[in-house]
């Protein structure tokens, strides 16, 4: 079999497994400080349960995340030596930057979230549950520069066949950094948000700890509209970097094939490659035009500009950013029917919104994850854009059994972690914040709630 | 450029110094936990390195990482040529993660069972293919002129390398049963001085057998030995911590033991590093292959910064790792009190 195709099916089920945990742990990690904050301020007994219990849940998300993030670092050298030698003056930098003032950061102070409740004062908890969601929000700003700087490489001259860094700024902000990574983050606070307001409607639906759910259903809904909302003027601003410095991508998440002014933009389309042409199209007139460049009649490059060799894929960046756009309107209207619900009073009156709330837990995962795709897919065939072909680099000297080997492991693995991880969050579920009933829940010792 | 090229080949020794000082120990204890079956004893040595094996484990890392960004060459050539074993340390380490946060989760047997032997095996593993690694880069390891690794997997496991990975394995067994000696009392700190004996009495042979072995085989790596005479005094004190252990098992003092592991394994890796220096992965088949500290590092201005920035974030992150086993340790008292509301809950 083809290395290049192992090596890419690799990376998307190592990095896809992955990206499920982040983002969930992010969100929660600033609910968690909010809930920390106000048991500081007002030492009411519910915020020190609210905190216990979702602190729980998230300790077990942790742990995955962590797991899997070991994969992701070895993975440019293990699978991408080719590329590892091209990028290494540049690319490596932010990785190790992520270890040292990320990593360090957020799992040392795990080690007194989990560990230290009756160790450290009130204030020195709070504080470490506040390190823990900067050093995880951090971790995701080094990640997220390496990745845009694949997608909009700046800052660098090539000499001998590297690329070497020349100006440090523009390689760490170049084009695509802040969208990126407002997107992304912003991403993982409805993702966290969406996660504590579904569980919180399981237990309305149950009416069990009604005063419990009601706080933290609060709380998560408020994040959720704020978040959901804020997307609206990031995405806008992430879409028109795309359109300038990825015109290519731009084109194909679009199944834009034919460069026009006034270009519509599509709510519905069956794109079809070897014709060229996007079928059955359903789209707003202009709108393209007026979002990719602020001018309703501004000209939008088509797929058909391109040589053929460097258009990418259009199917499936058509297809998952499609998705994407349509689930972060789900969201917005989503939440804002909570809110409205909250105000009058009857949230934990409406059995529909509150079952739609708890199947809707997975809906920014698969978000996150199809929004990941529309950028990794959209940017082919380059691994490093415009500079360095994905074919070349992998690495050589890797036969294609051991990585083949090595994908079987992984999704055995991986499959093997997602079952246990669902299982020990629905017996967590099950046993509730109940087992938190005391104020001094850290030192109730042989309660036998084992689950 | 010479100047930074060096300090980043130390800085990053440093890291993985770090890693074998600091992860050394709960991988150890981890190795160690196979030889007990007692539930209340194996809680206790879960729980002795609980607040700290991820942040340990972080200095591996952010040793990778700054291998990648330093000397991306040497990054790309071991990475992709070690890469089934590398794929097992990978494995191993991410059971090992999920194993030390699910174990006590649930209270039942069979569920523990499970998770007690990727705890285990999950640490066993990495402890000895580290040693592999080693063995296999002080031996050579075929390159072709770009670096790309030209040998296969099953050559990476020579006898040589594999003495080595004994010897790594005896050492964290050592550093560990040190860690828990200082971290208990009773009869689990009786059995951790048997076991952190046995692993000493195991590592003097196994020691001895390898050093003769690298003369025999590998004669270049005692050149750096004959011409700057002062680096004699690393694997001197390899050699004192050594000689120290036994003697520190027998007092009562609860850190001497885990200060000899530190000294021994401290005097040993910059031993092995001074002897590759200027190499870092020498190529068996052609020296001129060979990736070097001059040949395989990144450009004089990315040095520059990451210098730059490692010189703000040490610092920082010495301070808090610090204050955090300062708040968790002391003698006895992080295994024995036991409240950790997530395995109560």
């Amino acid at each position: 079999m083809d290395v290049v195709l192992l090596s890419r099916i690799q990376f998307a089920v190592t990095a896809g497994f992955h990206f499920i945990f982040p983002p969930l742990t992010i969100g929660l990690s600033w609910l968690i400080v909010l809930m920390q904050t106000r048991y500081l301020q007002t030492g009411e007994e519910l915020y020190q349960r609210m905190t216990r219990f979702w602190l729980k849940i998230f300790a077990i998300t942790f742990v995955v995340g962590v797991a899997t993030g070991i994969t992701m670092e070895f993975q440019f050298g293990t699978n991408w030596s080719e590329y590892s030698r091209f990028v290494g003056d540049i690319f490596g930098g932010p990785l190790a930057a992520e270890a040292l003032f990320a990593f360090f950061l957020e799992s040392a102070f795990m080690g007194i979230l989990i560990w230290g409740a009756d160790r450290v004062s009130k204030k020195v908890y709070w504080f470490s549950s506040l390190m823990v969601a900067v050093g995880s929000t951090l971790s995701a700003l080094w990640i997220i520069i390496a990745n845009s700087w694949q997608q909009t490489p700046a800052g660098y001259h090539i000499v001998n066949g590297r690329a070497e860094l020349v100006d440090v700024k523009a390689a760490l902000l170049n084009a695509s950094t802040v969208p990126r990574y407002l997107h992304t983050v912003d991403g993982a606070l409805v993702t966290g948000a969406f996660f504590v307001m579904g569980i919180s409607a399981w237990y309305l639906l149950r009416r069990r700890e009604v005063v419990f759910a009601k706080k933290s259903m609060k709380y998560a809904l408020t994040l959720a509209l704020v978040a959901s909302l804020a997307q609206i003027p990031i995405g806008h601003m992430h879409a028109v970097q795309v359109a300038q410095t990825q015109p290519e991508k731009l084109a194909a998440i679009e199944g834009h094939f034919e460069t026009e002014k006034g270009a519509s933009l599509l709510l519905f389309g069956i794109p079809d490659e070897k014709a060229g042409v996007t079928h059955f199209k359903i789209g707003i007139p202009k709108a393209l035009s007026l979002l990719a460049t602020d001018d309703l009649n501004g000209e939008v490059k088509g797929l058909n500009a391109f040589p053929k060799e460097e258009r990418p894929p259009v199917f499936l960046p058509f297809l998952t950013f499609h998705m994407m756009v349509g689930l972060g309107t789900f969201f917005i209207l989503f939440s804002l029917w909570g809110i409205w619900l909250m105000r009058k009073g009857t949230l934990q009156d409406s059995p529909l919104f509150l079952k739609l709330a708890l199947w809707s837990i997975p809906l920014p995962l698969i978000a996150n994850e199809v929004g990941w795709i529309a950028a990794e897919v959209g940017r082919q065939p380059w691994i490093v854009y415009k500079l360095l072909l994905t074919v070349d680099g992998i690495s050589y000297t890797v036969p294609a059994w051991q990585i083949l080997a090595s994908i079987i492991l992984f999704v055995l693995v991986y499959s093997l972690l997602f079952v246990v991880w669902f299982y020990l969050l629905r017996k967590k579920l099950a046993a509730g914040p109940e087992a938190f009933a005391t104020a001094a829940g850290a030192n109730k010792t042989g309660t036998g709630v084992g689950v | 450029m010479m100047e930074l090229q060096i300090t980043w080949w130390v800085l990053i020794g440093v890291l993985l110094l770090g890693y074998a000082l600091l992860d050394g120990f709960d991988l150890g204890v981890g190795a160690l936990y196979l030889l007990t079956k007692d539930p209340e004893e194996r809680k206790r040595l879960i729980y002795s390195i609980g607040p700290y094996w991820d942040s340990n484990q972080v200095w591996l890392l952010t040793g990778g990482g700054a291998i990648f960004a330093a000397f991306p060459m040497v990054y790309a050539t071991v990475f992709s040529g070690f890469y089934l074993a590398l794929m097992l340390v990978l494995f191993a380490l991410i059971f090992r993660a999920v194993s030390l946060e699910y174990q006590h989760q649930l209270d039942s047997p069979g569920w523990r069972k499970w998770w007690d032997l990727g705890f285990g095996i999950g640490s066993l593993l990495p402890s000895i293919l580290y040693g592999v690694a080693v063995g296999n880069i002080l031996r050579g390891i075929p390159l072709d002129a770009k670096g790309g690794y030209l040998g296969d997997f099953l050559s990476l496991l020579n006898p040589y390398s594999l003495v080595m990975g004994l010897v790594s394995l005896c050492l964290f067994a050592m550093h560990g049963g040190a860690f828990i000696i200082s971290q208990s009392d009773g009869a689990l700190q009786q059995k951790a001085r048997r076991w952190a004996r046995a692993a000493w009495l195991a590592l003097i042979p196994l020691f001895l057998i390898g050093t003769a072995w690298s003369y025999l085989g590998t004669p270049r790596l005692f050149g750096n030995y004959l011409s700057v005479p002062l680096i004699w005094v690393l694997p001197l004190i390899a050699l004192i911590g050594l000689a120290y252990f036994p003697v520190a098992l027998k007092g009562g003092r609860a850190y001497a033991p885990l200060s000899a592991s530190a000294l021994t394994i401290f005097g040993l890796l910059s031993t092995l590093a001074a002897s590759l220096f200027p190499y870092i992965v020498p190529a068996s088949n052609n020296l001129a292959n060979s990736l070097t500290v001059f040949t395989a590092s990144s450009s004089e201005r990315t040095l520059m910064i990451m210098l730059i920035l490692a010189l703000i974030g040490l610092p920082i992150v010495l301070t808090y790792t610090a204050y955090i086993y300062r708040t968790f340790i002391r003698r006895g008292r992080s295994v024995s009190t036991g409240n950790h509301f997530s395995v109560k809950s």
